[in-house]
């Protein structure tokens, strides 16, 4: 399984960056050089005790050898064979494909990444085109006036006997309608020359605020000061800036409520329940959860994912975390806790649940759906779920077999299916 | 006695090029250029034959030909439309609408006339 296989690649990685030859490695944990060398081409399998005294002659948690990269890399393999089923991508081999030519993977990753980008940019456009105000309005100028143009310049050439002032009187609408022509082309030549949105436009706003609140951890400093907050920066579109300010409306009412340095030890003291430091603070559970998810992992908090979703499970916000892949464009797997928590509303749910891989992919599911806003007479209220996701060790207790999407989803005999798996042709 | 002909159209200078060449030809042409008041000066003054622009002030050539089509005195009304947006969904619209020919922009003035011509026979 690719877990063996990449976990291979990890520690040859891990060797090479930390500058140990293999025949000094092999020796520090009792085997060959040529046996190392086998694993670190995923050859053979490794796990127990070998990958601990690997990972600590490496100073590193195992499970960083095991855990994380690979799951998002061969999710992304499997929805790339999804999206063209005709190429006859031996679906099968994903595992071992990654495994064996892990460059040549996230190359196809990374291109089909960018096929997905051109394509929405493709859309943006031609939308642009069909739908643009400004850009019809623009085009609309110029067909008029050439269609005077034409028709007074051809009226003065085909017709002899012309009045003297219909003649002048069209040399004047002629000579007026090519001022306007030229102004309203130079229009539109510098509203198509005006800077381009490149790199965003083929991102949905939602898309560009993730993206930059994951370059930012999702921890915004410059609004957790005791001084007036910045104003929010800018994202290149409109409608991303709309949504980072509503973000940053909401982050800084739950860092007024629950300030970084007592939250932080509180979260610590508590082990990063959600429930407990609900209490605590006096904030509702959502809030305790969405706080958790802007701790600083460098001061020692885990890493944690945050999953949203409107009453219509459409997502609205999404951290991800490693080794728990959020679909995109695909619809999520239904058995998310997330999504059940809408048939329990106000109820907390906190479920271990297990992801379809070998080794790892085990994580503490908490959730509720609440309503979202200040409640009203006068119209329903508008519910929210709220999902924090954190990693736990593979082994221990029952969890819930959930997936990712049922497109890459290989689990068999599964009741929330809705449509089959590319990965086995049996998962119906 | 002269057929006459409705221009409904918001350009000044189309309208004048279009009056002077079906003028030539014989017709009597009238002009309007507000959309909201076209239907209005339809019914006041029926002419023999419509052209009509689809992006107008006050209401579009769209709307005006749907309430033409709904009227039973100007449902058969030869209509002649102009635009500057030659997309299919227009034309499949003004079709849908009843129009009787869809011309678009930049038309040349033969054009104009023989449509004129086919479209009001004595």
């Amino acid at each position: 399984m690719v877990q063996r296989q990449l976990t291979g690649s990890r520690i040859r990685e891990r060797r090479v960056d930390l500058g140990i030859r293999q025949t000094d490695l092999a020796n520090a944990v009792g085997i060959s050089a040529s046996y190392l060398n086998l694993i670190e081409h995923n050859r053979r399998r490794i796990a127990g005790k070998l990958l601990n005294d690997l990972a600590r002659a490496m100073q590193v948690d195992p499970s960083a050898l095991t855990e994380g990269a690979e799951t998002a890399l061969l999710d992304q393999l499997r929805a790339s064979a999804a999206r063209d089923r005709a190429s006859g991508a031996e679906v099968s081999r994903t595992e071992d494909f990654a495994g064996r030519f892990i460059g040549w993977a996230s190359l196809v990753v990374r291109q089909d990444k960018r096929i997905d980008e051109l394509e929405a940019r493709v859309k943006v456009l031609t939308d642009r085109l069909a739908h643009d105000p400004q850009l019809a309005t623009s085009l609309h100028e110029v067909i008029s006036s050439v269609t005077s143009i034409r028709s007074a310049a051809s009226i003065l050439v085909s017709d002899d006997d012309i009045d003297r002032d219909w003649e002048r009187r069209f040399h004047r609408n002629i000579y007026e309608d090519s001022q306007r022509l030229a102004e309203a082309s130079r229009a539109l030549v510098s509203y198509l020359d005006a800077p381009s949105e490149e790199g965003t436009a083929s991102l949905s706003p939602q898309e560009e605020v993730e993206t930059y609140l994951d370059a930012q951890g999702f921890h915004l400093p410059y609004l957790e000061g005791d001084g007036a907050p910045q104003r929010a920066p800018m994202l290149r579109s409109k409608a991303a800036s709309a949504l980072l300010a509503d973000y940053r409306t909401r982050y800084l009412a739950d860092a007024e409520t629950m300030p970084l340095k007592e939250f932080s030890a509180a979260a610590i003291e508590v082990g990063h329940d959600p429930a407990l430091l609900a209490g605590r603070f006096g904030v509702p559970l959502a809030a305790a959860m969405r706080r958790l998810a802007t701790l600083p992992i460098e001061s020692g908090h885990p890493a944690f994912g945050l999953v949203i979703c409107d009453a219509a499970g459409a997502i609205t916000l999404q951290r991800q975390v490693s080794g728990f892949g959020l679909p995109r464009a695909a619809a999520a797997c239904p058995l998310w806790p997330l999504f059940r928590a809408f048939s329990q509303p106000m109820q907390p749910i906190r479920r271990d649940v297990q992801l379809p891989v070998d080794g790892g992919g085990r994580f503490r599911c908490y959730a509720i759906a609440a309503p979202a806003g200040a409640a009203s007479f006068d119209a329903p209220a508008t519910m929210e779920a709220v999902m924090l996701v954190r990693s736990v060790a593979p082994s221990g207790g029952p969890a819930d077999p959930v997936g990712t999407s049922c497109r890459i989803c290989p689990r068999s005999g599964c009741r929330a299916r809705r449509e089959p798996s590319i990965l086995n042709e049996d998962a119906v | 006695m002269a057929k006459r002909v409705l221009v409904i159209e918001d350009e000044p200078n189309i309208i004048e090029a279009i009056s002077f060449i079906l003028s030539r030809d014989g017709w009597t042409v009238h002009t309007h250029s507000d959309g909201e008041t076209a239907n209005e000066r339809i019914t006041a003054t029926p002419p023999d034959l419509i052209i009509l622009d689809v992006m107008l002030p006050g209401k579009s050539g769209f709307d005006i030909l749907r309430d033409l089509r709904e009227s039973p005195e100007t449902t058969d009304l030869p209509v002649l439309m102009l635009t500057a947006r030659g997309q299919t969904r227009d034309r499949e619209m003004a079709e849908r609408l009843g129009v009787t020919q869809f011309m678009t922009k930049p038309f040349s003035n033969a054009e104009v006339l023989e449509s004129v011509r086919a479209l009001v026979r004595d």
